[in-house]
């Protein structure tokens, strides 16, 4: 009888390895399949959601380690000691660090899987370019909209939109930033979707009304099971952002 | 290996600075690949109009022009160089978690070293000493993975025998360690403090490309001589030190 596994991942952190067959040899051989890739991560870390979603676009099995950043594991001081950060990669017991070096990593190892980078040069360039940019431009100037007052926040406020509408100008009317194809620029942004709720009540605007194709484009990978499996509700990331808030004093 | 047609210099053309590091890491690049171009002195501080069209985001450079195309980022042109010229030398290795490695220590210099140079550089007093500091910390872990157990351990040069990616990304832009040694009167690379690091520069600044590639020092002297006295003579734009400090 042929023994198949399928992998479902949740929102609650759990990977489920569901296996048809009943061998307990099988079970094992999962298991220990899964325990080659683990990821440290934090549940609501946009950057650990990049890994989260190309593993799922990949189909590989790993597990997923919840790190306390107050508290950081042993295993990952040991792991990232040079940032002490999440997300790692920890696969046949080697690290990676940085979520765009683990995504690109992913690409590389299961190569037989969908391509997360396109095949031609210079599109490879482009996407590594607006790769960056996200990473630049997105976070940083993100937290600002939350953390700040007065002239500093109008300040972060104006530049937030500007970066909104570069991402908008360089999507155009392609399905995805890769084109027709889910890739690497798709996966570098999509987990900030779920951020946009947040941007915008701490920002005092709105997101659509300034880059409504990049809404519609959020709502396209949400249906893609990888980025909705992944992704967190906007009201949950707001409640932890305002938790934050409470614990820096903030308001 | 694939007979591929030559090259014409006009495919290539690149934007640069002759005293910008991030320039000299795609002119080593292009030289160590054999690939011929054409190369266009760029003033950072005057962006030309085919600069502000070719990278309208961030107007800076290098700017590496592929049949007209731009590609931008220093880092992201190695990567394209090697992409589109597979059978050229390569620069970055070819295992995954090796290339994984030496992407994640080219951010580090770019995100963490460059930075602490520069603070040497533009800095004074405490500030500057915290900026020494944060130097000597930086090249400390880099020391470490030269090291026995370290990723580049036991090698005489980040890429191997030869140099390679990493090489080109932390050695173009070190030499100016020296030139900040002299110009601010500080220690950044002790020998005996860091002497694989040490060791590492020295045999890289020793290639024949990259003599090729990097200006003399009395000139790069010369010019971060002149960009500190603009500094401190507040003359200059913010925009001047920015460049001399973060090349």
């Amino acid at each position: 009888m042929p023994q198949t596994a399928s992998l479902h991942l949740t929102n609650r952190l759990h990977i489920h390895i569901v296996l048809e067959s009943e061998s307990e040899r099988e079970r094992e051989r999962g298991a220990r399949m899964a325990e080659a890739v683990v990821l440290l991560d934090v549940w609501v870390s946009p950057f650990g959601q990049r890994c989260r979603i190309a593993l799922a676009e990949k189909g590989v099995a790993y597990e997923y380690k919840e790190e306390d950043l107050a508290n950081k594991s042993p295993l990952l001081l040991q792991a990232n000691p040079v940032h002490k950060k999440i997300p790692v990669l920890i696969h046949d017991g080697k690290p990676v660090c940085e979520s765009l070096v683990i995504v690109q990593y992913i690409d590389e190892v299961w190569s037989d899987g969908a391509p997360i980078l396109p095949a031609d040069p210079y599109a490879r360039a482009q996407a590594r370019f607006w790769g960056d940019f996200v990473d630049k431009k997105i976070y940083d100037c993100g937290i600002r909209l939350w953390k700040l007052k007065g002239e500093a926040h109008q300040e972060a406020k104006k530049e937030f939109i500007e970066i909104l509408k570069v991402l908008e100008a360089e999507l155009g009317d392609r399905k995805y930033f890769g084109g027709d194809a889910f890739g690497y620029v798709d996966i570098a942004l999509v987990p900030f979707f779920a951020w946009f709720y947040t941007y915008e009540t701490c920002g005092g605007f709105s997101v659509e009304a300034e880059a409504p194709k990049l809404v519609a484009w959020g709502k396209r990978c949400m249906e893609r099971e990888s980025v909705s499996q992944t992704l967190y509700d906007p009201l949950k990331v707001y409640e932890f952002v305002c938790s934050l808030k409470k614990k820096y004093g903030i308001e | 290996m694939d007979q591929q047609p030559p090259i014409p210099p006009s495919d290539l053309k690149l934007l640069g600075s002759w005293a910008d590091s991030h320039t000299h890491r795609v002119q080593l690049a292009l030289k160590l690949k054999g690939l011929p171009f054409q190369y266009q002195e760029e003033d950072p501080l005057r962006p030309s109009a085919a600069l502000l069209i070719h990278n309208p985001v961030y107007k800076n450079l290098p700017v590496l022009l592929h049949r007209g195309c731009p590609v931008l980022h220093s880092i992201i042109i190695l990567h394209f160089l090697d992409d589109t010229w597979p059978h050229h030398r390569s620069l970055l290795p070819s295992d995954p978690f090796d290339r994984a490695t030496a992407r994640f220590w080219s951010h580090f210099a770019d995100d963490k070293l460059a930075p602490a140079v520069a603070a040497v550089f533009s800095s004074e007093g405490d500030g500057q000493k915290a900026a020494v500091d944060q130097v000597h910390q930086n090249l400390k872990l880099l020391e470490l993975e030269l090291g026995d157990g370290g990723a580049f351990g036991g090698r005489r040069f980040f890429g191997g025998d030869e140099i390679g990616f990493l090489d080109i990304v932390l050695g173009c832009g070190s030499y100016w360690l020296a030139v900040f040694e002299e110009v601010m009167e500080v220690k950044l690379v002790d020998p005996e403090a860091f002497p694989r690091f040490h060791a590492w520069l020295r045999d890289f600044e020793d290639q024949r490309e990259v003599k090729e590639t990097i200006p003399a020092i009395d000139k790069l002297l010369e010019y971060a001589r002149t960009v500190r006295q603009m500094m401190l003579g507040g003359v200059a734009t913010a925009a001047a030190g920015d460049n001399a400090a973060s090349n």
